[in-house]
């Protein structure tokens, strides 16, 4: 791992102003993702800020019913949380599925959500990748690409976003609160957070250098059942293949784009009346088949009808 | 870099270099070999410990993150004058082969029951909004961020199983 200076910040403001200030400055939040990341000599950080101390772990109660969660709540303390089992049993499920109870309990709300990538061609420092090294080429285009995208990919990158939180936050049209590095506060949905990888796949996120995600805010569940299913190669401690969240009439996609994909054409389609089946379909449609993950979209139509017979049969109503 | 951690109960002055992995920190610096590196990668679990009574992985965080913190690792959960329960299960239930992941194991399992006491959920639960009940398919899947390579996982179940039903 290549050195680093670290300091632990004490306040939100001077984090925020820490990290924009200092050439090479990266926050560190649990680190479970950015430690392996620098180990592996993919990250390379020159500045540590870490914010994983700031009294920024509260979940709090919302306007109109809706909650606040703290961006450095635990996965752990969220998926526990007795509001979000009973009115996001969905988060619940998505948090719980993704990593280990280990990596669960340091991981964080707001570093779950910028985790980068697990496409094997981002890890391997020996090929090529865009997202790695801009302009390289991407080596999961023809490569083993069986976990890639089938939205939203581009010939520069067709990796995924690896979260299965942020999956179930987007289909209940969560908001991040952010401050930046001119000390303003902003909001923007959880979709908007992402940018998909057009020809700049380093670029992942409409963060602006310095800008800090301080909190998550869930509004009031829509009507309707909520559930997630995830489809994975072994039972627990796996990223998914494809998963699929559902809260009410509001469908997410997950491990299918570089970002969590909100399922827009097949949430309209059931509002007009489609049985599951046809809202899935009009959905996938737009599905990519790149060589080795064509799967995916047989994968997804089957998980969003589970999800929606289930929703319908009361589960996590 | 000036770091205090208070390790199985001691308070200790180190100075690191911010590389430090925790893991490291506590093997390397502090002799503390129980604790072990597997993968160094957080996906084998073998260097899971305790910070502030909650398991992580400890090759995953940095020394410096834990300034201030209580880690207590397999030293400190019990020795051979003084078993912890969880320890002894492991020994009636032969709940290891080579051992290289038990202090994980071990570990780990006491901030699963802490969790499951606290009635947090998992993948493997039914119905949120119940009491936890720690059946097999829970241990398993709350465990399953260890990973045993001789695969004594039916004898770990067991272990666990026998401390869980005792603390119930």
């Amino acid at each position: 791992m290549r050195p680093f200076t670290y300091e632990r910040a004490t306040d939100v403001a001077a984090a925020v102003k820490a990290v924009s200030q200092t050439p090479g400055a990266r926050f560190l939040a649990g680190g479970t993702n950015l430690l392996d990341l620098m180990k592996l000599d993919i990250e390379r950080p020159t500045h540590l800020v870490d914010v994983g101390r700031l009294p920024l772990a509260a979940i709090e109660d919302a306007a109109e019913g809706g909650l606040r969660i703290g961006a450095m709540a635990t996965n752990s303390q969220v998926a526990a949380d007795p509001r979000v089992r009973s009115r996001y049993p969905v988060l619940t499920q998505a948090i719980v599925s993704g990593g280990s109870g280990q990596l669960r309990n340091k991981a964080t709300t707001g570093g779950n959500l910028l985790q980068r990538t697990r496409c094997a061609y981002f890890y391997d420092t020996g090929k090529p990748c865009n997202k790695r090294t801009p302009g390289s080429g991407c080596s999961a285009l023809g490569g083993l690409n069986r976990n890639s995208a089938i939205f939203g990919a581009s010939e520069a990158c067709i990796a995924t976003h690896p979260s299965d939180m942020a999956v179930a936050l987007t289909a209940l049209g969560a908001t991040v609160e952010t401050l930046t590095a001119d000390g303003a506060s902003r909001s923007l949905a959880v979709g908007d957070l992402y940018q998909l990888p057009g020809d700049s796949p380093q670029v992942e996120t409409n963060l602006a250098p310095g800008e800090l995600i301080v909190s998550v805010v869930v509004p009031p569940a829509p009507a309707g059942g909520q559930v997630y299913r995830k489809a994975r190669d072994r039972a627990s401690y796996a990223g998914g293949l494809a998963s699929v969240a559902v809260a009410g009439g509001q469908v997410a996609f997950g491990a299918v784009a570089l970002k969590p994909w909100r399922a827009e054409r097949a949430e309209v389609a059931l509002a007009a009346g489609a049985s599951p089946a046809e809202a899935a379909q009009a959905e996938l449609a737009g599905a990519q088949d790149n060589g080795r993950n064509g799967f995916k979209i047989a994968l997804v139509a089957r998980l969003t009808v589970a999800a929606l017979d289930e929703t319908r049969q009361g589960r996590g109503a | 870099m000036k770091t205090t951690i208070t390790v199985n109960g001691q308070e200790r002055s180190l100075d690191l270099d911010t590389r430090t992995s925790l893991l490291d920190a506590l093997r390397e610096t502090l002799g503390l070999k129980g604790t072990k590196k597997g993968c160094d990668q957080g996906q084998c679990g073998a260097c899971t410990v305790l910070v502030n009574g909650v398991r992580i992985n400890s090759c995953l965080s940095l020394a410096v993150m834990h300034h201030g913190d209580a880690v207590t690792t397999i030293e400190g959960i019990g020795g051979e004058d003084s078993l912890h329960p969880l320890q002894q299960a492991f020994l009636t239930q032969d709940a290891f082969q080579c051992g290289y992941c038990t202090p994980g194991q071990i570990c780990s399992a006491v901030g699963m029951l802490t969790e499951a006491a606290a009635n947090w959920p998992s993948q493997a639960t039914q119905d949120l909004s119940a009491a936890i009940a720690l059946t097999d398919s829970e241990i398993r899947e709350r465990m399953s961020g260890n990973i045993c390579r001789c695969s004594a996982y039916p004898q770990i179940i067991a272990a666990i199983r026998d401390v869980a039903g005792a603390v119930a």
